[in-house]
């Protein structure tokens, strides 16, 4: 039998119907269309469906998504306003900070929450922080400035 | 090519085209497509590494009122035995099939037999359930010295090793061998004073790109179909798809969604072909996704080698004799890289003598897909490590003994061509004054330099410039963009045009919208793909110069085409491209351009990397303290995205040097096929990886591009191996350098 969620994603009023065992992540891409959150392994170990959970960083694919019932969710579709990308996603593009691209709504979830913790990491604070996110891709290097330079950037704003 | 040349947009870090949609999580993958009425499909896979499939019954899966369709071996229509007996089958051809979906065997653990779709995911799951097999169990083949040993359990009965003076009369592992030489070595030996000879050996690891094979296939009533997946060459994954199932190219669009990384294994078919028999008989579309598992065990994975390498040198430091014999695991089809692994294991160094064998050897497991340079991080591990225990042996600096021997212009490949303008020793004297190479090492810490090689390939590339009459312009291109290739395009086309970035918008289109296209790989992108968009520029250019000369009442030789406008040389009159573009309608018609080219003069590529360790004396675990990856790029177009090719090839490289490894059972099942356990490098596990980019142009691209992104993940298994060795004083010869490995060199040691 199917349960039905009331839950808020992205600030909009969201309901569904799930399976008891549907992650939260099924639900985003396959039910609800909201496909930027990615599948990379489905056992918590590379970030790539990263979100927040009532502000908290998980990962989906380990969410159960009637967990998400009165809940608050945000995804990457949230993180930039409707005409303005948000600071972390320019810094992400000025630095090269992508190549495939796969892994790259997770880790601006990622370090979204991180610099909502912690706006003056150190660079280790910073690497250990997305240590749970993985890239193939990039070496980090590229990721890790563009994350310095996002903090930089949001603390100067402030 | 003139050093002076000032470019408005080629070498500036612009920001990429398609980045708006990959940070804001628009972009789609392979899994993110869904279509009206789709079904999903999913795999039963062999729970034997090595066994004869004696009953497969799938009458009971069938009656699952949700099951839609079943695909088996026998629904490769064109690939059967009779064709193959008669000598209209080629046997990569049956292989592919086989691999697909096992025709009577199963060759490796997770070897695909038979494919269900149903009308969802969970449904699909349950009917594997009902698929009756049963199977003979053959012992498993699961390494080189087991398959090519006297007893061996042979994989399959009708391989004969190719490449010997007499092809052998009984079946072997070995599928074939080759040789190489130059010179004499056996003379080349005679004159050294010091040789060093060693055996290694290299793991079986996988590319590691995040996001799963995954397709969705629609087969329509016309016999038509349309397939999305994510691949690094969508033509190709028509043309295996059409050979496979005895279908026109023309019957077959290929979409290639954005890619979640491919490094090589992305440039085979697994799933689409299936994908398309069960479209075909449910009439519905279906969409296929592995999970990280089935990714991990059966897909991708590069060979696991074994070699021996000698080397001699005289007291003065000039190389004398090369030789190798490289061993190469293929998984269970023949076709591992040998070849480039013995083309590339000595091409850093000009040395007259040298011979070279390589073995391709087929093993119970996963056929090897290419991964990054294939064949070449294996082979040139082995003959770096020996570079650079020659040097300590001749006390000579690392650098300055390969500066002594280094490939140049003119130097004799053993694999055929002449080297032209190439930049090695640029890099090596990049190295030599890099701030790390400068930097003095901590108490415990070691040091390792390697140089490494990858040939860079151009091929056939397709693409149309279409402009609009406000002077905006789209560039359909055909190669599928896996990091940051649409960015390139777009800031050569800029250039050649004389019109800003932002008013050239770069399309990775369908397989139906340009002709055919090579695949990504091979480093082949920015060089052949960017030649066809400079030649797709100039057609537009001459194009342009033709209509203002209309225009003007002029010849077109009377007109001069400069920053973006035409020039009347006969007058006082100057267009711009916008203005030309708008009257394009009064003077025959709207502009297009097209580059369709099969490009020639792909520039060899040299890199050469540093990296300081530290290693843990009491849990054997190995941290990168340092690490430098130089590299001739030719010329950058876009150094960030170049810079990200380097840093890129070396935390991969440092992967496979310190962690990445298939580990199985005694029973070849892979007990680490998942992220947790096969453990790619974290951000906590690097250090900022350092970049120098060398620029030795390649004369035979407008630009002077050289391909970057294979070269940079040769050097680091030797570069980490050697800084390895160099901190706990003990010899390398088996990767990875995981902690229970150094620990117990460290206690065997004594230490």
């Amino acid at each position: 039998m199917k349960t039905h969620v009331t839950t808020r994603i992205n600030d909009e009023t969201v309901e569904f119907l799930c399976e008891p065992q549907q992650t939260l992540l099924h639900v985003l891409r396959n039910e609800l269309g909201l496909t930027g959150t990615k599948e990379g392994c489905g056992s918590g170990d590379c970030g790539a469906c990263s979100v927040t959970v009532n502000d908290r960083l998980v990962c989906s694919c380990l969410v159960l998504a009637v967990e998400a019932d009165g809940a608050k969710i945000g995804t990457i579709e949230g993180v930039a306003s409707s005409d303005k990308l948000h600071v972390i996603q320019e810094k992400y593009l000025e630095h090269a900070a992508l190549q495939c691209g796969i892994c790259t709504p997770g880790l601006i979830v990622s370090t979204k929450a991180l610099l909502e913790e912690n706006p003056n990491p150190t660079e280790a604070e910073a690497r250990y922080f997305l240590a749970g996110n993985l890239c193939r891709c990039t070496g980090y290097d590229k990721i890790i400035k563009a994350v310095m330079d996002s903090a930089k950037s949001l603390n100067q704003g402030a | 090519m003139s050093e002076a040349k000032q470019y408005k947009y080629i070498g500036q870090r612009t920001i990429r085209p398609d980045g708006f949609d990959k940070v804001t999580g628009r972009a789609n993958y392979g899994a993110d497509l869904s279509l009206p009425g789709m079904i999903w499909g999913k795999i039963l896979r062999s729970p034997h590494a090595h066994a004869l499939i004696t009953k497969l019954d799938t009458s009971k899966a069938e009656a699952h009122p949700d099951v839609l369709a079943i695909a088996r071996f026998e629904d490769f229509p064109t690939v059967n035995a009779a064709a193959f007996a008669e000598g209209r089958q080629d046997k990569g051809l049956v292989d592919l099939a086989s691999n697909i979906l096992a025709d009577k065997k199963v060759l490796y653990h997770g070897h695909a037999l038979v494919a269900v779709a149903a009308r969802t995911e969970a449904a699909a799951a349950q009917a594997l359930q009902l698929i009756e097999v049963e199977y003979e169990v053959l012992p498993p083949v699961m390494s080189i010295d087991q398959a090519i040993s006297a007893d061996a359990a042979i994989l399959h009965e009708d391989m004969f090793t190719q490449g010997l003076a007499e092809t052998p009369s009984a079946a072997s592992n070995i599928a074939s061998r080759m040789e190489l030489k130059k010179g004499d070595v056996d003379a080349g030996f005679a004159q050294a004073d010091v040789i060093v000879e060693r055996e290694f050996s290299t793991p079986t690891v996988h590319q590691g790109y995040i996001e799963p094979h995954a397709t969705t296939v629609r087969f329509d009533e016309n016999g038509t179909s349309t397939i999305w997946c994510p691949t690094q060459g969508h033509f190709d994954v028509r043309a295996s798809t059409a050979r496979l199932l005895g279908m026109e190219l023309g019957q077959i669009k290929v979409t290639a969604s954005e890619i979640g990384g491919g490094f090589g294994g992305k440039t085979t078919v697994y799933l689409e072909p299936v994908a398309l028999i069960l479209s075909r008989k449910a009439g519905r579309p279906v969409k296929m996704v592995m999970t990280r598992e089935e990714v991990f065990r059966a897909s991708g994975p590069a060979s696991a080698s074994q070699s021996r390498i000698k080397i001699g040198a005289k007291k003065d430091g000039t190389l004398v004799a090369m030789q190798a014999s490289l061993y190469y695991e293929a998984g269970a089809f023949k076709g591992s890289p040998m070849g480039p692994g013995c083309m590339t294991v000595f091409t850093p160094y000009d040395v007259e003598n040298m011979w070279v064998e390589g073995f391709d050897v087929v093993v119970n497991k996963a056929k090897v897909a290419a991964y990054r340079a294939p064949g070449a991080p294996q082979a040139e591990f082995a003959a770096e490590m020996v570079m650079n225990e020659l040097a300590e042996r001749l006390a000579m600096d690392p650098i300055d003994f390969r500066l002594q021997n280094a490939a140049k212009e003119g130097t004799q490949t053993l694999y055929g061509p002449k080297l032209k303008a190439v930049g090695l020793v640029e890099c090596l004297q990049a190295a030599k004054t890099s701030k790390q190479y400068q930097t003095a090492l901590a108490e415990g810490e070691g040091r390792g330099v390697a140089a490494g090689f990858w040939f860079n390939i151009g091929g056939q590339s397709s693409v149309i410039i279409n402009m609009n009459p406000d002077g905006t312009g789209t560039i359909l291109e055909g190669s599928p963009d896996i990091g940051g290739s649409r960015a390139s395009m777009q800031m050569m086309a800029a250039e050649e045009l004389g019109i800003p970035l932002d008013r050239l918008n770069p399309i990775v289109t369908d397989t139906e919208h340009v002709a055919y296209n090579q695949t990504t790989g091979g480093s082949r992108t920015t060089f052949a793909t960017g030649m066809a968009v400079v030649e797709a520029c100039q057609d537009i250019v001459a194009q342009l110069k033709s209509r203002a000369a209309a225009m003007w009442n002029v010849t077109s030789e009377q007109v001069d085409w400069q920053d973006g406008s035409a020039i009347n040389l006969a007058g006082e009159d100057k267009m711009t491209l916008a203005e030309v573009c708008a009257i394009a309608e009064k003077t025959g018609g709207q502009i297009s351009g097209r580059g369709n080219i099969n490009a020639r003069g792909a520039g060899p590529s040299f890199a050469v990397h540093l990296c300081d360790v530290q290693v843990d004396r009491d849990t054997g675990k190995t941290d990168v303290v340092r690490y430098t990856a130089i590299q001739d790029a030719g010329k950058a177009i876009h150094p960030g995205y170049v810079e990200g090719q380097y840093q890129g090839g070396a935390a991969q490289g440092i992967g496979w040097a310190l962690n990445e490894e298939y580990v199985y059972d005694q029973n070849g099942i892979m007990e680490n096929a998942g992220f947790l356990d096969y453990r790619i490098p974290l951000a906590s596990d690097l250090p900022s990886i350092d970049t120098i980019i060398v620029e030795v142009p390649n004369s035979f691209h407008p630009y002077g591009v050289r391909g970057v992104g294979e070269t940079g993940i040769v050097p680091p298994l030797a570069a980490v191996g050697s800084a390895v060795s160099n901190a706990i004083g003990l010899p390398i010869t088996a990767l990875p350098c995981s902690p229970p490995r150094v620990l117990k060199l460290l206690q065997d040691a004594g230490q």
